[in-house]
């Protein structure tokens, strides 16, 4: 492990001074991803800014929507009622997430910023044009099972990661920052930037810009949301293929829905196109996957990771109909 | 850097430098790099060597101890930033020469064989119990998930926290 300095601020103006200041400091919260990828020689920080005692660990209520603070832990978020109540997929995503001790550990901020499990993104040594830019992709003709099969380009196949994304890009949530240029609002879907032909560049923040918290609108269709997550063992471990949804019925048609997907994307990967084909149509498990079929249509699935075509059908076609038993309709 | 920022922050290392740990209530000061995780400065400086190194990246769960009173990963946790705050390890659950009932409990119940992983499923085990997640052995299996055992020692593993379950009305 490389040599690193650190520093702890207690305000989040400091916080942002610092790492401004610095080009090759970084900010520290829960640590459970920054800390290994400095282990294995991905990070390479020289300085890491230790943002743990920030004030940014509440989640206020906003009315209906609430803003979770980007120091809140997982394992708290998860069991907030006002989560548990208005947003169970998202409560559930959190809870599938990791195990408990990292979700102790773990932040909402960080968590929205958690690096891919690609392999060759994590060994340091293989061409991947994320962590070097221009050296290639080794997961294109490499092992790709656990690869993204929408969102991707000829420079990079990696999937995102978190669970915890999947219902907050379905719910429309707002990433709150604050960066050496000021205060931003930036709406998830800007958030999370597919790979095009810069992998390495993975959201719009600034060096120096901390997630300070994460909105959550007005969405009382949420409140009969779901997440339903597929892997290759029973716990603590990432999807293969996971589907958050919400879907209102009235007189047996579609009149609202949502609906994300996680371990099939570049980035989390919200299934406008579905949404669009399930409006109006009647709630049945053919439209269902009629729906899950066009957005499933734009798939670039590689011998590896085939399956996920149809196992992404049939995860939304279950999730959507367990939402619509559980929902409001 | 504008001239309006507030003061600078102080910044410390990579050099090693005087860092007060807290651990199992005894106020330790150490010299440590600010790269030494809370698990190497617990076995290699405080000689702590309940606390396990698996794998050393937050897989296997054998590091697990209490900072604050909740359960972490002291290998994915850097020891610095524990300053000012509360380290439990195993060697601090019970008073010397008494068992916790989770240990007494792991010895009846045969929970373990090579012993490795040990330290961190109890550690893990009593936390468990206090958030309230050992209703039954599913819920068992899952809020233990990040406690791996090569052995498979998990049938004798989830009878122990069932008895203290039982015994404590809690979970």
């Amino acid at each position: 492990m490389r040599p690193l300095r650190y520093a702890r601020v207690t305000d989040v103006e400091g916080a942002v001074a610092t790492v401004a200041a610095d080009p090759d400091s970084a900010f520290l919260a829960g640590g459970t991803t920054e800390v290994d990828l400095i282990r294995l020689g991905v990070a390479r920080p020289s300085t890491l800014v230790d943002i743990n005692a920030l004030p940014l660990a509440d989640v206020d209520d906003l009315g209906a929507g609430l803003r979770i603070g980007a120091l809140a832990r997982m394992s708290d978020v998860a069991r907030d009622p006002r989560v548990v109540a208005r947003y169970p997929a998202v409560a559930e995503a959190l809870l599938l997430g990791a195990s408990e001790q990292l979700r102790t550990m773990a932040s909402i901020g960080g968590n929205l910023c958690q690096r891919t499990r690609c392999p060759y993104f994590r060994d340091d040594v293989s061409p991947c044009n994320k962590r070097e830019p221009g050296s290639g992709c080794a997961a294109l003709d490499g092992i790709s099972r656990g690869h993204a099969i929408l969102g991707t380009s000829e420079h990079c196949i990696a999937t995102h990661p978190s669970d915890l994304a999947v219902p907050l890009v379905a719910f429309d949530a707002i990433v709150h920052t604050v960066g050496p240029a000021g205060t931003r609002m930036i709406p998830i879907d800007d958030f999370y930037l597919a790979p095009g032909t810069t992998p390495e560049v993975e959201h719009p923040l600034a060096h120096g810009e901390l997630i300070v918290a994460v909105e959550l609108p007005p969405l009382p269709l949420a409140q009969g949301s779901l997440y339903l997550k597929y892997r290759d063992r029973q716990s603590y471990e990432f999807a293969l293929v996971s589907v958050a949804a919400a879907v209102a019925v009235e007189d047996g048609v579609v009149s609202a829905a949502r609906l994300a997907l996680g371990g099939v994307g570049t980035v989390p990967w919200r299934a406008r196109l579905a949404e669009q084909h399930l409006l109006g149509a009647p709630a049945t498990p053919e439209r269902f996957a009629a729906a899950a079929a066009a957005e499933l249509a734009a798939a670039t699935p590689r011998p590896d990771n085939a399956f996920k075509v149809a196992l992404a059908r049939r995860a939304i076609v279950r999730g959507l109909t367990r939402a619509v038993e559980g929902g409001r309709s | 850097m504008d001239v309006h920022a507030p003061a600078a922050v102080p910044v410390r290392g990579p050099a090693e430098m005087p860092v007060v740990l807290t651990v199992n209530g005894r106020e330790h000061v150490l010299e440590l790099e600010p790269r030494v995780s809370l698990l190497d400065a617990l076995r290699e400086h405080l000689r702590l060597t309940g606390s396990k190194k698996g794998c050393d990246q937050g897989t296997c769960g054998a590091c697990t101890v209490w900072v604050d009173g909740r359960r972490v990963l002291a290998c994915l946790t850097l020891a610095v930033t524990c300053e000012g705050r509360e380290v439990t390890t195993i060697e601090g659950l019970a008073p010397d020469g008494q068992l916790h009932p989770m240990q007494q409990a792991f010895i009846d119940r045969d929970a373990f064989q090579c012993g490795y992983c040990t330290a961190g499923q109890i550690m893990s085990a009593v936390k468990l119990l206090e958030e309230g997640h050992a209703g039954d052995d599913a819920e068992i299996a899952e809020f233990m998930s990040g406690n791996i055992c090569r052995c498979a020692a998990y049938p004798n593993i989830r009878a122990a926290i069932r008895d203290v379950r039982d015994a404590s009305g809690e979970g």
